[in-house]
């Protein structure tokens, strides 16, 4: 297939000859992965948030607080489990196996690492491929909305059936642009498999531009970025993961759809939760980033590529794409049902086909007219994607003058500069009774103003830290400290 | 004629995800809940993408998971859910004698079918997927090239008129049902947040009370000493009556704390709507 694609590479024929015991290792080792990465994933995304939010995080259990999930999880194991009366007794044990077992299989598709060689055997580091190897990744996240859907309708009760409705809808949208995203992937890489997708990320592309020679990068990331950001976007919607986490808001639906599951039935959709998150990372690592090939300064070395070390660049990444998934749940607001729904449909898929429409002309030219994969992205990809920026920076600039003019008229000091007060309307028809008045009444003009002659009283902190001597250190909630000088007359 | 091979891990796939898959069928028909009915369905959907799986027909058994079980049947559930979790089939026949006649029909349908099938398959030489769909890269290429070397050569009109069909029908439903709404009709937020300031009371009103006993607009929020909230009331409806919360069973037996300080019986809320709340009906 390319000239550094050596004989570490695993091709589709490597798979499926595996001694039983081999098997088994390999098996217990994914299962192993994935409960290890959820643990680390949970305390992980615990002290980033805390750092994120200036708090230290756990910090008791184990060293330096690592221990902290496990504890939760052991904790969770024998707390007492409960079945609500109106629950439909079947499935509500089986949503969660359903939500869980996917969860796992999903990554029996994803290659680790090269070829290797277990106690002499040489063996590709991945459980199994198949050539629909990322369709088994789809399925599987496909099987997994039954678990959240079941078990907030199981569980018979009003949140949890909000919850699952919502997920329903979500997960089954945002799955299409997430398949959608894949596609581009598929045209390049000219395979479905999973180490055949990774393969084709290997060499660099050469590209000799007006003589100069070099060598262009090749993870598809960034040869078909909007691709990786779709991408990135749905699978923040599938995996229920904040800014998209509405089936579980707890500001409108409690838990959302495992309002009422308790002990190891609750642990196990936790589980399903973060194996997904890993999954999808690990997904993206291998579609987009390059698998588990070294990253650039690395790969000049030769044995970067080959025996166990590829475990540490592909964890690495994975770790990497799980941060940006916390680093999202620290940063963004939860998204409104309406606005996530039509973002979804009205932006990502059209994006989405789209892009599947440049990017198939685009093989196709390359194609006609003999240029490489380097050139083709140099001299249309690159242009157009300045074409792309100067729009949308067009477009935003003309969207937002509204915005702008009024900011400068505000800041000449006018109030209102957009536009005359608009007239307000009558309250809304005759659905309230009138309710005894009581208290002062309200300013004409609507909303209700404070008094004019309001008195603001002294502050008693103010007042308090007078008999402190003056130009004491206060703290100020920040991590500086700041020295406040305080006049005589406060 | 070639002899019919199967193979050992064939064979076991088969007979053990054979049952499965006709155990799915059955519950499907005979189950009374509607939902459960629709996971009997996914039991056999997904047994059938295995089933293709195995007669390497991996394209087919990933797409039968993906759009029949992961998207279909997901709307079905949708679906089902929102009629309610109580919609369990009446036991009461409302067509006289719908049973047996549909047990009749059925089994003729599937004796013609099946008798059909094998007459005209019976002197077929058996050849496995793998031989019949070599295209370019032949059999190693698989399943993908040879549907996608069929799909868009062979058949590519009746593909392309089934797009047009399906994108028809979804476009259809959207206008159908779709209200169409004069521009500016609609108040923004801010509008009817100015409106509702106008008002007494620009807060949210309140819901029911935590010794309400329903839910129903109908029904009045009850303050904690069992009066009626007058905020509560919905226009256009006549209130209900709300009667006592009921002690839970077992209280009697086991002595209340309240009976211990002596008479705290809800004797206020006997009276619906309190004496204060008075002719609010």
């Amino acid at each position: 297939m390319s000239l550094l694609a050596a004989e570490d590479q695993p091709t589709l024929a490597d798979f499926g000859g595996d001694v039983w015991w081999i098997v088994l290792i390999k098996i217990v080792g994914v299962f192993g992965v994935l409960v290890l990465l959820t643990l680390f994933a949970i305390v992980f995304e615990r002290k980033v948030v805390a750092r994120m939010q200036q708090r230290i995080g756990p910090n008791r259990v184990g060293p330096r607080g690592y221990l902290q999930s496990l504890a939760d999880g052991l904790k969770l194991a024998f707390k007492e489990d409960i079945m609500p009366a109106m629950a439909d007794r079947p499935v509500y044990f089986l949503a969660p196996v359903l939500a869980t077992v996917p969860a796992f299989v999903a990554f029996s598709v994803i290659p680790l690492g090269p070829v290797v060689s277990i106690f002499g055997e040489r063996t590709p580091l991945q459980l199994t491929d198949a050539p629909i190897g990322v369709l088994i990744v789809l399925a599987c996240s496909a099987m997994g909305i039954y678990g959240i859907v079941l078990g907030g309708w199981a569980s018979g009760s009003t949140y949890p059936l909000l919850g699952s409705l919502r997920s329903a809808a979500q997960m089954v949208s945002y799955e299409i642009a997430m398949g959608l995203s894949i596609v581009a992937v598929f045209l390049y890489a000219g395979t479905m498999s999973t180490s055949g997708i990774v393969a084709a990320q290997a060499d660099g592309n050469e590209v000799s531009f007006f003589g100069l020679e070099f060598t262009g990068p090749s993870w598809y990331g960034v040869l078909l970025p909007v691709s990786f950001v779709i991408y990135a976007i749905a699978v923040v919607g599938e995996t229920n993961r904040a800014p998209f986490d509405l089936p579980e808001a707890e500001s409108e639906l409690v838990g959302g759809f495992h309002t009422e599951y308790t002990s190891l039935k609750f642990a196990l959709f936790f589980l399903a939760e973060y194996i997904n998150m890993v999954t999808v990372s690990a997904l993206a690592a291998t579609l987009f980033l390059g698998g588990w090939r070294a990253p650039w300064p690395i790969s000049i070395w030769d044995g970067a590529n080959s025996g166990w070390w590829p475990l540490l660049w592909f964890f690495l990444k994975v770790v990497a794409a799980l941060f940006v998934f916390i680093w999202l749940r620290g940063t963004l607001p939860r998204l409104r049902y309406d606005q996530f729904m039509r973002f979804g449909w009205k932006v990502l898929v059209p994006v989405a086909l789209v892009w599947i429409l440049i990017v198939a002309t685009m093989r196709t030219v390359s194609r006609e007219a003999d240029l490489s994969a380097g050139q083709v992205a140099l001299f249309v990809g690159v242009p157009a994607a300045l074409l792309v920026l100067a729009v949308l920076l067009v477009a935003s600039r003309a969207t937002n003058r509204d915005t702008r003019v009024a900011a400068v008229k505000a800041a000449a000091g006018s109030t209102h500069p957009t536009d005359a007060e608009p007239e307000v309307l009558p309250p809304a028809g005759p659905r309230r009774r009138p309710a005894q008045r009581t208290g002062p009444s309200r300013a004409e003009g609507g909303f209700p103003v404070p008094p004019m002659d309001l008195a603001v009283p002294p502050s008693p902190r103010l007042r308090r830290s007078e008999s402190v001597a003056a130009g004491t250190v206060v703290g100020t909630g920040r991590r500086s400290t700041t020295t406040i000088e305080e006049d005589g007359d406060g | 004629m070639n002899e019919v091979v199967i193979g050992t891990g064939e064979a076991v796939v088969f007979w053990i995800l054979g049952p499965i898959a006709l155990a799915g069928a059955l519950g499907m028909v005979l189950s009374r809940n509607a939902v459960h009915s629709a996971l009997w369905l996914v039991n056999t959907m997904l047994a059938l993408g295995v089933f293709y799986v195995v007669q390497e027909a991996p394209f087919l058994g990933a797409v039968q998971i993906i759009v029949y079980t992961g998207a279909i049947m997901i709307l079905f559930l949708f679906v089902l859910m929102l009629v309610g979790r109580d919609s369990s089939d009446s036991v009461v026949e409302t067509l006289r004698g719908q049973r047996v006649g549909a047990l009749l029909f059925g089994a003729g349908f599937a004796a013609l079918v099946g008798a059909g099938t094998a007459r005209a398959t019976r002197d077929l030489p058996v050849e496995g997927l793998a031989a019949v769909q070599g295209g370019e890269g032949g059999a190693a290429a698989g399943n993908i090239d040879a549907i996608a070397a069929v799909l868009y050569s062979r058949y590519l009109l009746a593909f392309e008129v089934t797009g047009a069909l399906l994108i028809t029908a979804a476009v259809g439903a959207l206008v159908l049902t779709h209200v169409e709404r004069e521009a500016g009709t609609r108040r923004t937020q801010k509008e009817l947040s100015r409106a509702r300031f106008l008002t007494d009371r620009p807060q949210t009103l309140p819901g029911p009370g935590v010794f309400a006993r329903a839910n129903s607009v109908a029904a009045p929020a009850l303050l904690p000493d069992g009066r009626v909230a007058e905020d509560s009331l919905a226009t256009g409806i006549d209130p209900q009556e709300v009667t006592p919360m009921p002690r839970p069973t077992g209280r009697e037996q086991l002595g209340s704390p309240d009976a211990a300080l002596g008479a705290l019986d809800p004797t206020v809320s006997d009276v619906p709507g309190g004496r204060e709340g008075g002719e609010h009906r």
